[in-house]
């Protein structure tokens, strides 16, 4: 376990601000204690500092996850948000696109989403942005990226995708396997 | 402004428009249906024509009934062909069942109609054997070749109908061959199914007999039905059960347990050696509930996610998803039990949210018991899937933290996929082998410790377990169970200022890897039982068979699916009293209970004296005592003489060494004069320290254990690490 080098914090905080923009240092300072990010096996794991000191004592073989799972880095150090980090995203998210209950199974199932399962979007989404899809019932259910700004959404037929699916809470029956 | 409508003026509606056609379809339908509604003011001639109508109804019957005899002037020469069947059939009775010849041609032809009807009504009975009990398939029986079930099971009327005449014939029966005995055991059996006044009356009469020893080897080869051994299984346990009024004579009771081994075996399908244990453990007629209960399937349990939700809105959230659930019990606020659902209830978003977990009942009761505090430090040693770590979780609020291991790297993934999935950001997962634990990480303020076992209370989720456990595999797991709770306890923090708490849960029924583990843990190391908190479950065992364990087992629980409908489940809670740990061997029970057992308030004063006098001639060993006696002072304890003839009756070995260490133990525990000591504090012998080592068992008062760790504490401060010199050092605390 190590911490991150200034390059891969630099490209996780980039993902990171795509959904939640400047308010990533609600993650790191926050009011019971002091959070960090550190590497282990190329997954980057949130944890707090009383965490931190206990996971040293673990041989690097032997620790299998502290904390909670942000996403990992791929073999070209590029980043990839995992699911796991919904949870921590979503109160701190800028946009936001609703979906309606009959496509919600859909979205979890891992397609994109379609004009006609669009239930609400937040205004002045840009295109090819970082967007927390939630259920009707205020229910995170994964990430995603617009595919058209709020103003197309509108005006583009109901077929047509209008957010990208990126991750979403399924995975946790789909792909248990690849969480570690 | 419309016409007004005048309620008192009653407008008399005749027939509209459409009244024909209605009228019409009344009065067809009444052609067909009777009117058998209650007493309707009929007139004479209604009246009569009523009477004709149920005359009509009658006769028709009658027909039938005649028609066996055909017409009355007919039935002398013209018989149906049925009825001559019913002679044949019963002179081929009177063939097989010598003793009832005579008496069913009487009943045949004195009986007549008479009997065809009962045999009609017989059918019907009969027919709950899976036969439609319609009119019709009476009247084609009747008119038509009788099915074989019917032959059967006219036969056994006739043999029902006999039955109080036929008591004697079961006495002569007595003396016929076993095979025969059988048969009739069958038969009598069919016949209990079926009719249940003449069984309360048969179970008086009946004895159950055991097949001889040729008789069964020939079962072997012969498929005998399960029907057959389930009955002869009920038999069985009912003669067990009221042993000295329904045995046969000069059969032994070894007889009817072997018999009853092999039965259960065969019908449940468990192998010898399970079947055995189960029945040390359980009385007979308990253990048909147990393997009963094992054969289907607990109901599907699931625990609120308190970090992300409440119980009441999760169930109205599944409610309108379909779901059919109930809260799990007044044990349990979090869980919920589910009848049935419409849509998958692992897959629902409000599971893939992390709102719930699905987990066994059985499964909440370690992580209650041990009820971990916020802010502590927690290790779960067997973690996989990580249904308890999440719950400890949640109790704790995401506070403090947990180690969650496990020793199988596949396994935790689930526990990986679960922890995140349910939001619980205070774990740390790693992959030891639980017995490297106190090694790689120690001080705990509480363990967990659901250790693998044989799985012998999960039958129902793996009926592998029946044919698949012998000795050997229990064997094992409790030896690696032992290994671990030493590991666990090891991991304790016993000086943990909210802690000091050890939970050890098997989902196993075996005594071997049950308490005799626990007893084993309390022989080895500074731990005592205490009360898990659980107020429902049945006692652990103080003995069973030729061991015998602390008494203090009791404070265990065991859970059956028979009784709690939960998974088998056993469930102890150790308090560390200590963080030394005893080096010295404890070379029999005897000794070990001596020591543990309870001592009023000090005969220690009495043997105080002794073992001073012993001091003088201590060896090396009996220096510690000599420390010991020194640290007496250090308490301000007044001493209180107390019944020496009491502790000396409980010291079962009156060595000078062991006296004296008994002593030291007495001293060293006795508190407050008033209060009966429980504890008994040992100090070591060889000490690597010589912080004082409590050696428990016992029901101690909250009160005096906070005492104790008191003093203990007290004694910490003033002593550190003692190195060799141990004498020097008490020197120095003493002269304080």
């Amino acid at each position: 376990m190590r911490p991150l080098t200034d390059e891969e914090t630099k490209t996780m905080f980039e993902k990171l601000s795509k959904y939640i923009g400047e308010n990533i240092r609600l993650l790191i300072d926050r009011p019971d204690g002091t959070y960090c990010f550190r590497l282990h096996n190329d997954r980057v794991y949130y944890m707090s500092e009383r965490i931190l000191k206990l996971a040293t004592n673990i041989s690097r073989d032997k620790l299998v996850s502290v904390g909670t799972c942000f996403g990992k880095f791929t073999k070209t150090q590029k980043f990839r948000l995992h699911i796991t980090a919904l949870d921590f995203l979503a109160p701190y998210a800028k946009f936001k696109v609703w979906v309606k209950p009959g496509s919600e199974q859909s979205f979890l199932y891992g397609n994109h989403i379609m004009k006609s399962g669009l239930g609400r979007i937040t205004e002045n989404t840009a295109q090819y942005q970082g967007v927390v899809v939630y259920s009707m019932a205020d229910v995170p259910l994964g990430f995603g990226v617009a595919a058209k700004t709020t103003q197309e959404c509108r005006m583009v037929d109901p077929m047509s995708i209008v957010v990208f699916h990126q991750a979403d809470i399924g995975e946790y029956i789909r792909s248990e396997d690849t969480l570690t | 402004m419309g016409r007004k409508l005048d309620p008192t003026v009653k407008v008399k509606r005749g027939p509209g428009r459409k009244a024909r056609k209605q009228k019409g379809a009344e009065t067809e339908l009444s052609k067909f249906l009777v009117d058998d509604d209650g007493p309707k003011k009929l007139s004479s001639r209604s009246r009569k024509r009523a009477i004709k109508r149920a005359q009509v109804t009658k006769e028709p019957k009658q027909e039938e009934k005649s028609k066996k005899g055909f017409s009355d002037e007919n039935s002398k020469w013209l018989k149906p062909t049925q009825r001559k069947r019913k002679i044949e059939q019963s002179e081929e009775d009177e063939d097989s069942d010598s003793q009832w010849e005579e008496e069913d041609d009487d009943d045949e032809e004195g009986f007549g109609k008479k009997e065809m009807e009962e045999e009609e009504d017989d059918d019907d009975e009969d027919m709950v054997d899976d036969y439609g009990a319609d009119e019709g398939d009476e009247q084609d029986s009747d008119g038509e070749e009788l099915l074989p079930i019917e032959r059967a099971a006219r036969k056994q009327k006739k043999q029902i109908r006999k039955k109080p005449g036929s008591d004697d014939d079961e006495d002569e029966e007595e003396e016929d061959d076993d095979d025969e005995e059988d048969e009739k055991d069958d038969l009598k059996e069919d016949e209990e199914e079926e009719e249940d006044t003449v069984q309360a009356n048969f179970d008086e009469t009946e004895t159950f007999k055991l097949p001889a020893a040729a008789d069964r080897a020939k079962e072997g080869l012969l498929q005998m039905d399960l029907q057959t051994i389930h009955q002869r299984i009920r038999d069985n346990v009912d003669v067990l059960s009221h042993f000295s009024e329904k045995r046969e004579e000069g059969k032994e009771r070894s007889e009817y347990l072997s018999l009853l081994r092999s039965d259960l075996c065969t019908y449940y399908s468990y192998n010898e050696f399970l079947i055995s244990k189960l029945m040390d453990i359980f009385p007979v007629s308990e253990l048909i509930d147990f393997l009963e209960a094992n054969e289907i399937q607990r109901p599907v349990t699931i625990r609120t996610n308190t970090l992300k939700t409440r119980r009441r809105d999760l169930a109205q959230a599944l409610i309108n998803r379909g779901v059919n659930l109930d809260p799990l019990g007044k044990w349990s606020k979090v869980g919920l039990v589910i009848y049935d659902s419409s849509v998958p209830i692992g897959a629902t978003p409000e599971y893939l949210s992390g709102q719930y977990m699905l987990q066994g009942a059985s499964s909440f009761l370690p992580v209650m018991a041990l009820s971990p505090q916020e802010g502590e430090s927690v290790l779960d040693m067997s973690a996989a899937p990580g249904g308890k770590t999440t719950y400890m979780a949640q109790l704790m609020r995401n506070t403090g933290m947990i180690v969650a291991n496990d020793a199988n790297a596949d396994r935790l993934k689930s526990v990986v996929g679960n922890i995140h999935r349910l939001g619980v950001t205070n774990a740390v997962i790693c992959n030891y082998d639980g017995r490297q634990f106190p090694k790689v990480m120690g001080g705990f303020d509480r363990v967990l410790l659901d250790a693998p076992c044989s799985g012998t209370g999960v039958i129902s989720k793996d009926p592998g377990v029946k044919t698949g456990k012998d000795e050997a595999d229990v064997l094992r797991s409790a030896h690696l169970q032992k290994e671990l709770i030493l590991s666990a306890i090891d991991s304790v923090n016993a000086d943990s200022p909210t802690g000091g708490y050890l939970v050890y849960c098997t989902c196993s029924i075996m005594v071997e890897e049950n308490e005799w583990v626990v007893d084993y843990a309390l022989k080895k190391r500074n731990v005592k039982l205490v009360p898990t908190g659980l107020d429902f479950g049945k006692e652990g065992f103080i003995r069973f068979k030729e061991r015998r364990f602390h008494p203090s087992l009791k404070l265990s629980r065991r859970f059956y699916p028979h009784s709690q409908n939960m998974d088998g489940f056993f469930v102890a809670k150790l308090k560390k009293l200590s963080n030394t740990i005893p080096t010295a061997p404890r070379e029999t029970e005897d000794e070990v209970e001596s020591t543990k057992t309870e001592t009023a308030a000090s005969s220690e004063q009495i043997q105080k004296p002794e073992s001073k006098q012993q001091k003088p001639a201590s060896t090396p060993e009996k220096s510690n005592m000599g420390k010991k006696q020194k640290l007496k002072p250090e308490k301000s304890e007044t001493p209180i003489i107390t019944k020496k003839a009491g502790v000396k009756s409980e010291n079962k070995k009156s060595d000078g060494p062991k006296k004296a260490k008994i002593a030291k133990l007495d001293g060293e525990t006795s508190k407050k004069s008033a209060k009966p000591n429980k504890k008994q504090k040992v100090k070591e012998l060889n000490g690597d320290s010589t912080k004082e080592v409590v050696i428990e068992k016992k029901k101690g008062s909250q009160f005096e254990k906070n005492n104790k760790t008191k003093r203990k504490n007290l004694l910490k401060k003033n002593k550190n690490r003692m190195g060799k010199n141990k004498f020097k050092k008490l020197k120095n605390m003493v002269g304080q």
